[in-house]
């Protein structure tokens, strides 16, 4: 008989007061009677709705037997069959809208914690289990791959089994992409995410840092110097700014810059780690998803006495996940729904001093079904606030559209695939993650490399 | 992946030149691009322009001031040693094209970066001058590597202890007023001599290019950090430049942004007991 409890196996949390001046993990996840009593409250259901949710498509049901039964390794070998990255995952993955968004317990009651079991075997078997070797016959072929974030790693990861040589190159100097430079370390450990790296290393990937493919070397150049496929999975490294007065003062960031900072330059630990980062005491984050919140979060543990979240629609559309919400809110964040910011104004230094905002309301739902915003009009009032941080999306990075001849892109920068196949317009060129769909999740970056691999093996052998 | 310095010179008292062994920015630089080198693990990301580049040895010049933390810890750096990162080349090519005269403005170490773009317009035909500006004779860097090729040397201190006392505006407005035809100025500098050197050919319509060097972290477009904004448009320096229309660039607003991080970058160096 299943445990009928109606809720997950709570997680311990450090507590948000203490939390929100550390930058050390928010969850602390599960002991291993916490996961093994979770376990149990699946139901082992014969059509597996969470896997047809989950974008790489882990067995989880087995898992959870394995789990349920102590068999932490057993659980971890299902897991890593289907994905490389599980202690990731199991952290940022949005598992409401996927895995868990579909589980049947989730009609009443909470649904069965997959992310928090995942999260505990991968770092279960970081902690306990040995290496084991793997033998993998090389098939002779060579494979680059551009961009060691999600998407670049899993489709690595994956033709590396299949016995190819594999070259991942990385324009920054620490491989990883938005899991080193953009997701902050009390979401994702920076250890945690260099092991995971490592264990595809091991497997004999090749990753080479600081090589920019568009300036330091072009696509055709590794076609011509033997590669026979290249994936691209460059991300959307290009912020997104309002285009309103004042956002060029000093104060303002993109989110992207205010985050590479603290998380891949350490700058939290300036001036031991030589990069600032200058964060005043009214902090305002401009959008509301998942970037915005990191933005905020980490703005308030740098010692910001108030900190915004400024957002022209309603808590309603947040594209956030509702764990980050949830967090944020516990932390002290203050969120300023139905407000938007129409010019950013600065003191006689040129340095940010308010942020001119008009309230809002919502009318008809737009093309991305939301209910749209409108200005109330004559509603114009300004917040006093010394750093204004923009999180409202990315787009992709123009540098490989601009020096890859043959390739499509879409009007907006993205790069354009068939998406059954993930083959771009260039022969032998594959495309997937935020560089093919523009910021999009981890876990949806790493299911388009794994298709790519498939789509990659299943061309270069010639069936 | 670690990079060999090959060489290194001292070219006055704070200005230092190293050769590094970087095949991938060697290969493929153009006169106008920049790197970013990283001293050390944990190191800031510092862009540098290139100075010059040899792809035969696979090395790549670099020259920089003393200035700041990073920098000084890079001068500790000897021959045979290593540097963490380098990576490269970044930015576009300068817009070099054929025209009858084109006169080269350096102010210090700005002198590094033109060294090339001249160079290169020799090659194609073009005949050059170059002005060298430098606070003392001291300062004034690359004389003898630019006499190779320019047709006239003029060298402007704010001491007069070599060429003319005086900025090197002064030198330039009375080429212009000599009757010498220019048809482009380049200007490489700090951002006030930019600016004041714009000013000018802008009074005698010649047109004009300026090199940027803001504040940026990855130098790919990611982080925005080194927004400028040309002809009422933001720009970034480190895809869309660094060179850009001297007439179009908002200066003021240049000198501002470089200002942002100036208090940590005090404070930095006594964290670090420097």
């Amino acid at each position: 008989m299943a445990n009928m409890s109606l809720k997950k196996v709570a997680m311990p949390e450090q507590d948000p007061n203490v939390r929100n001046k550390n930058f050390d993990e928010v969850a602390l996840g599960y002991t291993k009677e916490m996961a093994m009593e979770e376990a149990t409250r699946c139901l082992n259901c014969k059509n597996k709705p969470c896997v047809s949710g989950c974008p790489v498509n882990v067995p989880i049901p087995e898992f959870i037997q394995k789990v349920a039964a102590g068999d932490f390794e057993g659980a971890y070998e299902v897991i890593t069959s289907e994905n490389a990255l599980p202690a990731i995952c199991g952290r940022v993955c949005p598992q409401e809208n996927q895995c868990e968004g579909k589980c049947v317990r989730g009609i009443k009651g909470e649904p069965v914690g997959i992310g928090r079991m995942e999260r505990f075997v991968a770092d279960w078997h970081m902690a306990n289990a040995k290496p084991a070797e793997v033998k993998i016959e090389k098939n002779g072929k060579k494979v680059a791959v551009v961009g060691c974030g999600p998407a670049g790693i899993t489709c690595a990861g994956e033709l590396i089994k299949k016995g190819y040589d594999v070259t991942v190159f990385e324009a920054l100097h620490k491989p990883g992409g938005v899991l080193s430079y953009g997701i902050p370390e009390f979401r994702l450990p920076k250890d945690l995410v260099a092991k995971e790296i490592e264990t595809v290393e091991k497997l004999g990937v090749d990753i080479e840092t600081n090589v920019i493919v568009g300036r330091s070397v072009t696509i055709d150049e590794l076609m011509e110097n033997g590669y026979e496929a290249v994936f691209v999975g460059s991300g959307a490294g290009l912020p997104r700014f309002l285009n309103i007065p004042g956002e060029n003062h000093l104060g303002v960031y993109s989110a992207n810059e205010f985050l590479t900072r603290v998380n891949l330059m350490k700058g939290y630990k300036f001036p031991e780690c030589p990069t600032p980062v200058k964060v005043g005491n009214k902090v305002a984050v401009v959008g509301a998803g998942n970037v915005a919140m990191d933005a905020a979060r980490t703005a308030k543990r740098l010692g910001a006495e108030e900190v915004y979240i400024v957002y022209r629609r309603s808590e309603e559309e947040a594209p956030a996940r509702l764990e980050e919400l949830h967090h944020a809110k516990e932390e002290g964040i203050i969120f300023k729904f139905l407000n938007n910011p129409v010019a950013i104004k600065a003191d006689e230094n040129g340095w940010v001093s308010q942020m001119e905002i008009v309230k809002q309301e919502l009318g008809e739902p737009d093309e991305s079904g939301r209910r749209s915003p409108h200005p109330i009009e004559g509603s114009n009032y300004d917040l006093d606030v010394d750093t204004v941080i923009i999180a409202i999306g990315q787009s992709p990075n123009p540098l490989i559209r601009k020096t890859t001849p043959g390739l499509e892109t879409q009007k907006w920068g993205g790069i354009i695939v068939d998406e059954e196949t993930m083959k771009t317009s260039k022969d032998g060129v594959y495309a997937g993650g935020d560089t093919v769909t523009g910021a999009a999740t981890v876990i949806l970056a790493m299911g388009a490399g794994k298709k790519s691999a498939a789509a990659i093996d299943k061309q270069l052998q010639g069936e | 992946m670690v990079y060999k310095i090959v060489k290194k010179t001292k070219l006055n008292s704070l200005v230092e030149m190293m050769e590094i062994h970087a095949p991938y920015v060697a290969r493929k630089c153009e006169p106008g691009q920049f790197i970013i080198i990283r001293v050390d693990e944990d190191g800031e990301r510092v862009p540098l322009t290139i100075a010059d580049y040899d792809r035969e040895k696979e090395t790549v010049t670099i020259i920089y001031q003393i200035f700041g933390y990073s920098t000084e810890l890079l001068s500790k750096k000897e021959e045979g040693d290593y540097v963490q990162d380098f990576v490269g080349p970044l930015g576009q090519p300068s817009p070099l094209h054929k025209c009858d005269r084109v006169i080269g403005v350096a102010g210090g170490v700005g002198a590094a970066p033109l060294y090339p773009q001249l160079r290169k317009l020799s090659r194609m035909g073009v005949p050059v001058d170059v002005i060298i500006g430098g606070k003392s004779a001291e300062f004034v860097i690359l004389k003898e590597l630019f006499e190779e090729f320019c047709d006239n040397v003029y060298i402007a201190t704010d001491d007069g202890s070599l060429g003319t006392k005086g900025f090197v505006t002064n030198v330039l407005e009375e080429r212009i007023n000599s009757g010498t035809k220019y048809d482009e100025v380049i200007a490489i500098g700090p951002l006030i001599m930019m600016k004041n050197v714009v000013k000018i050919t802008k009074e005698y319509n010649i047109p004009t290019t300026v090199s940027l060097n803001p504040i940026m972290i990855d130098g790919t477009g990611m982080c925005g950090g080194c927004r400028v904004t040309v002809g009422g448009e933001t720009k970034f320096a480190c895809v869309d430049g660094p060179d850009f229309d001297g007439f179009k660039v908002d200066f003021d607003e240049c000198m501002q942004r470089q200002g942002m991080f100036r208090e940590e970058e005090h404070q930095c160096k006594i964290g670090r007991g420097m």
